[in-house]
Parts: structure tokens; C-alpha cells; sequence
């Protein structure tokens, strides 16, 4: 072949396209492999709503459901623990849950629609433990100052009986509360907001 | 280094395959015409022993996919299976479960004895780096590993080490999900951890070995005196301090092989699970997504870095602290400024510095085996503030372990380091 002639402009100017198109290619290429880690259409569907029923939760008492392969835990306080929730807010990293993740409708100081009705998703925000439910008010090995909450067993994060979580321990943010709504005074449905709170 | 040896093989079959594909010449030239030191000391075992192992992590792999099923509902009870049904089952999982340990003991050892004579400066920099890379692969490899049996550590250890990925900024969350298939641990992140840990991880750890074996016979192996031998020739044009690695370090290595084999031999047949921690007691409960083991911790060569994250009262600085414990050592051969290499005739300050890092090391995995939790009330009685000790203690560790690459940095740096002479030719002590 002859070598003169040869437009040293246009050979560079092809390489480099039919690299960009080859580089898009298999960019492209390469998004149905990635998407394919995303959860599945069954796993998604497996998201479903839970119905709990909340008559046979006594007073104090904490009890936890699965939704979406999540624990979720639903305690009726009692007057004592609630009359103590203010008062922790010196000793809390988010005392108002500004930086924590909750639905709109639950950021108060209960952080719950109904004071007496916690519902929350117990999963440590530090690694992802599932922390013990401590909830009466007396001094525990883990603070003599203990006003009832949540401890986690793996690196000793403590939370207040709002799940917002205390200083000093590795767990940056409360817990999660889940999207729900009273159903009636004695159901609630985890998974969907109340009506117009979406 | 590797001279090119031509070989001429005088059997026809040998010489026909010989002009087509020159194995002969490959082998020779990586065996009998690869010059080694030779004054290699018990440091320079681990690097063949690892590779042994990685042989024995493969065979014993590919026995135990033919009766393990990768399915969260089949997973623990296939694993029964194979202990108790599987004529011979239970050694080959043993051997599978007691090499990984194994590994990580050689690995540590083979990166220890890198530290000790500066295996890792010019012109071996690239032969550090790729082995770090072997050691991220295999970190990644053992995990996963520790995922498919689907016991409750598996589960719980899985939503710890994934969960990490949440401290990354805005995709965070998303990340994690992607991670798993779904919104916590579950069949479809087994079954990609399956895909990962038997396909995608080996061939990449192979690839690697490959490299870093390619990269180490280009420059040579270093010595236990950091002496280039390439630069004292004899008139054949061999290394003066040289000798061919086959026969004389094959059979070395072949002694080393004995006497470790030995040794797992004798985990095996009588402390398989060494006490708890080879194989965890709260991994024979199957996973439970409700219920957290009462402590989660990792396995035992995890369990330095591990405490460096614990240490950190911060999730996006513990993770970023765990990250920088491993990036610091792939820069070690630009921190080190020194142009000594072996330990013998390094400053004091070197000596120091690195047997305190050696045991800083060891004490982190101590308290990230939530061994220093036991200890403490034993030393200080039963009403010691144990979080408040440990975190202290185990913070001044945290602090002595980075401190290590910064001392390493300014120590040579700043030319504060006093070295003794090197000698011409490697020293033999006989």
C-alpha cells in the first residue's frame, strides 16, 4: 500500500471515534448486568404491607413483626417512660430527629402518630444490628441512669424509648420509623402513610 | 531474576512441542535458570506455602460445590449434609475451612517478612502492590466464603460488612440494596455471593498470583540483607550469591511443606474449629433475620481491622479509618523514603517501630475478637467501666497503628534515620 498521502488528521480522528462508540457500547452493554443486582420484581412484591392488631399489646410491652424482612417493633409505653422523653433530649446526639429518618408525620418528640404508640424499625443505624428492648426505667449495667429505650448487643449504641439515639456511642442517627396508619383505635398498617400525609 | 535459558530437548515429542509452544524453555527459565539468593532465612517459606494453600482452597472448593446448594433455604442444611453424608465430607470442608485460616497466617507472615527486609522498595514495588492486591481479593474471597454456609454469623456478619458500604455519600443506601438483591441478606445475595466466591474472585486471585510471580522473577527476590545479587556477577554471568531455585529452593520449600502440612494436619484431625475461632460456635444456628447474635464479631483475620472500626465513635470515619488501615499499606514503598532495606542495618528507631506495630497488630485483633471485653473485668474486677477501658486502650492502639506509616514517613523523610553499612555480598553466618 502507499504511505503517501496519508491523512494523519482523519486516521486519528476515525481511532478515537470508533473508540468513544465501542467505549458506549459497552457502557450499555454493561447496564442490564448491572441492573440485574437490583432487587428482584419478587422481592420488591414481597415489600407488602403488614396488618398488626394492637389489642393484646399491654402496657409497657414491646412486640416485633417482620415487614419487608424488616424487624419492626411496636410498644405501648407507659405514662413513666413517656414522662422521661423530654428530659433526655440534653443527653441526645438528634433530640428533635432532624437528621434521623422518619415519615413527616412522626417527627415530634414521641416521634409516633399516638404518644403512647412507638412503631419503629429496630435496626441499629450503626451496622445494622437488631438492639434489645430495655424498657423499664432503673439503672442498667450499661448506664445507671437508664430511663428505659433500646440497647444494641453488638457495639453498645443506646437509644431513648423514642429509639433517638444517645451520645457517646457509635451509632450516628435514631432509628427508623416506618411509614404506617391507624387502620382503626386497635389495628394499624405498616408499610402505608395515613391518608393525605403521603 | 529469570535468564532466559533455551533448552533443546533431544526426546522428538518434547522437541516438536518445543518449536510450537516452548514450555521446556518457560520451565527452565523459571526453575533451574532462576537465580535466588542464597541466603533466604525460615522468612521466605510463606510465599510457596500460600500458593499451596491456594491449591488446596481450590480443590477442596470445587469438592464442596458438587454437594453444597447456594440457596438460602437449602444452604445450612447442605452443609449438614456434607459433615454428616458425604463419605469424607467433613475433612474436605475441614481442609476448606482450616486453609483459609491458614491462608491468612501465611499471608500475614509472607507481608510481615516484606516489612521486615523491604521487600517492597525499588525496584519490587510493583511485586508489594500486586500482593496487597492478592490480600484485597482474598479479604473479599474469605468473606463471601464465610457467607454461604448461611449460619446466623453468616447472615449477621454479611449485614455488618455490607452495610459498611452505607457510610458512602448519596448512593449509600442504594448501594447496599444493589448489594444484596433486596433489602436485607437473602437468597439472592447468597446466590451471588456463590457466583463470586467459586468463579469470579478465584480466577481474579489467579490472575493476580500470576503477575505477582511474573513481576517478582523480572527483579529477582529480595534477601534477609536487602543486597542486590545482580550486581556481583561471576564469570558464567550467574549471581555470585545466587543459586538456582530448582533444585536447591525447590527441596527448601519442599521441607517448609512438610513440616506445615504437619501442622494442619493436626488442626484438622483433632481442634478443627481451634477453640471458636476457625469455625464459630453461633454459625450452627441457621441464619434468623430477627435475631441478633449476642455478639457479632468476624473471624479472627478480620478482627484487627474490625477493631479499628469499633474504635472509631463515628460510622463514616470508622469506615474510612478501616479503608486507610489497608490503603496506607499499598503506600508503604513510598512512605519508606529509606534506601536500607533490610531490618539488619536499619536505624533503631525502624526496629522499634515495626515490633511495635507487629504487636499493635496482634492487640487489635484481640479486642476485635472480643477477647479485651473478657479480659478487662478480670484485671480491673467485675465493676470496671468496661466500654470506657477499652475504648481508650483500644483508641491508643488505633492511634500506635497509623502512627506506624507516619513515623515510617517522617523517620526517613526528615533523615533522622541512623543505618549501619551494607554489606558488598550477603552474609551467610556459617
Amino acid at each position: 500500500m502507499a504511505t503517501e498521502g496519508i491523512n494523519q488528521g482523519r486516521r486519528r480522528f476515525l481511532t478515537a471515534s470508533t473508540a468513544v462508540i465501542g467505549g458506549a457500547g459497552v457502557i450499555v452493554t454493561a447496564i442490564p448486568f448491572v441492573k440485574s443486582w437490583l432487587p428482584s420484581a419478587r422481592a420488591e412484591s414481597a415489600g407488602a404491607p403488614v396488618t398488626v392488631p394492637l389489642g393484646k399489646i399491654e402496657k409497657g410491652q414491646m412486640v416485633r413483626y417482620a415487614w419487608r424482612g424488616l424487624p419492626v417493633f411496636v410498644v405501648n409505653r407507659t405514662p413513666e417512660q413517656l414522662e422521661w422523653l423530654p428530659k433526655q433530649d440534653p443527653r441526645l446526639r438528634d433530640p428533635m430527629s432532624k437528621e434521623s429518618d422518619q415519615p413527616r408525620y412522626c417527627q415530634n418528640e414521641h416521634r409516633s402518630i399516638k404518644p403512647e404508640w412507638m412503631v419503629l424499625i429496630g435496626i441499629c443505624t450503626h451496622l445494622g444490628c437488631v438492639p434489645d428492648y430495655k424498657g423499664e426505667v432503673r439503672p442498667e449495667p450499661f448506664d445507671p441512669d437508664w430511663k428505659g429505650g433500646f440497647y444494641c448487643p453488638c457495639h453498645h449504641s443506646r437509644y431513648d424509648i423514642a429509639a433517638r439515639v444517645y451520645q457517646g456511642v457509635p451509632a450516628p442517627l435514631n432509628m427508623t420509623v416506618p411509614p404506617y396508619h391507624f387502620i382503626d383505635d386497635t389495628h394499624i398498617q405498616i408499610g402505608v402513610d395515613p391518608k393525605g400525609a403521603a | 531474576m529469570t535468564e532466559h535459558v533455551t533448552v533443546h530437548p533431544r526426546n522428538r515429542l518434547a522437541a516438536w512441542i518445543e518449536e510450537r509452544l516452548p514450555v521446556f524453555s518457560f520451565l527452565a527459565s523459571h526453575t533451574s535458570g532462576y537465580y535466588a539468593p542464597k541466603n533466604f532465612n525460615v522468612m521466605y517459606y510463606f510465599g510457596s506455602l500460600a500458593l499451596l494453600v491456594l491449591a488446596n482452597q481450590i480443590l477442596t472448593g470445587i469438592f464442596l460445590t458438587m454437594f453444597y446448594n447456594p440457596s438460602a433455604a437449602g444452604a445450612f442444611d447442605s452443609v449438614q449434609y456434607i459433615m454428616r453424608d458425604v463419605k469424607w465430607g467433613w475433612l474436605i470442608r475441614y481442609m476448606h475451612e482450616v486453609g483459609a485460616s491458614m491462608f491468612f497466617i501465611v499471608v500475614y507472615l509472607h507481608m510481615f517478612r516484606g516489612l521486615m527486609y523491604g521487600s517492597y522498595k525499588k525496584p519490587r514495588e510493583l511485586v508489594w502492590l500486586l500482593g496487597m492486591l492478592i490480600f484485597l481479593a482474598l479479604m473479599a474471597e474469605a468473606f463471601m466464603g464465610y457467607v454461604l454456609p448461611w449460619g446466623n454469623m453468616s447472615f449477621w456478619g454479611a449485614k455488618v460488612i455490607i452495610t459498611l458500604f452505607s457510610a458512602v455519600p448519596w448512593i449509600g443506601d442504594t448501594l447496599v440494596t444493589w448489594i444484596m438483591g433486596n433489602y436485607f441478606p437473602a437468597d439472592a445475595t447468597l446466590n451471588r455471593f456463590f457466583a463470586l466466591h467459586v468463579i469470579a474472585l478465584p480466577l481474579v486471585l489467579l490472575l493476580l498470583v500470576v503477575l505477582h510471580l511474573a513481576a517478582l522473577h523480572e527483579v529477582g527476590s529480595n534477601n534477609p540483607d536487602g543486597v542486590e545479587i545482580k550486581q556481583k556477577k561471576g564469570p558464567d554471568g550467574h549471581p555470585l550469591d545466587g543459586i538456582p531455585f530448582h533444585p536447591y529452593y525447590t527441596v527448601k520449600d519442599l521441607f517448609g511443606v512438610g513440616v506445615f502440612l504437619i501442622i494442619c494436619a493436626f488442626i484438622i484431625f483433632f481442634e478443627p474449629t481451634v477453640g471458636g475461632y476457625f469455625l464459630e460456635p453461633d454459625n450452627s444456628i441457621p441464619a434468623n433475620n430477627l435475631v441478633t447474635p449476642a455478639a457479632i464479631k468476624p473471624v479472627w483475620y478480620f478482627s484487627p481491622f474490625y477493631a479499628i472500626l469499633r474504635m472509631i465513635p463515628s460510622k463514616g470515619w470508622g469506615v474510612l479509618a478501616l479503608l486507610a488501615s489497608i490503603v496506607l499499606l499499598f503506600l508503604v514503598p513510598w512512605l519508606d523514603r529509606g534506601k536500607v532495606k533490610s531490618i539488619r542495618y536499619r536505624g533503631t528507631g525502624y526496629k522499634v517501630a515495626l515490633t511495635i506495630f507487629a504487636i499493635v497488630f496482634v492487640l487489635l485483633g484481640t479486642i476485635g475478637a472480643d477477647l479485651t471485653a473478657i479480659w478487662i473485668p478480670e484485671i480491673f474486677g467485675a465493676n470496671a467501666d468496661v466500654t470506657f477501658i477499652e475504648n481508650l486502650y483500644g483508641r491508643i492502639l488505633v492511634i500506635l497503628y497509623f502512627g506506624f506509616f507516619v513515623f515510617l514517613w517522617a523517620y526517613t523523610y526528615f533523615g533522622w534515620e541512623r543505618t549501619r553499612p551494607v554489606p558488598e555480598r550477603v552474609s551467610m553466618h556459617e
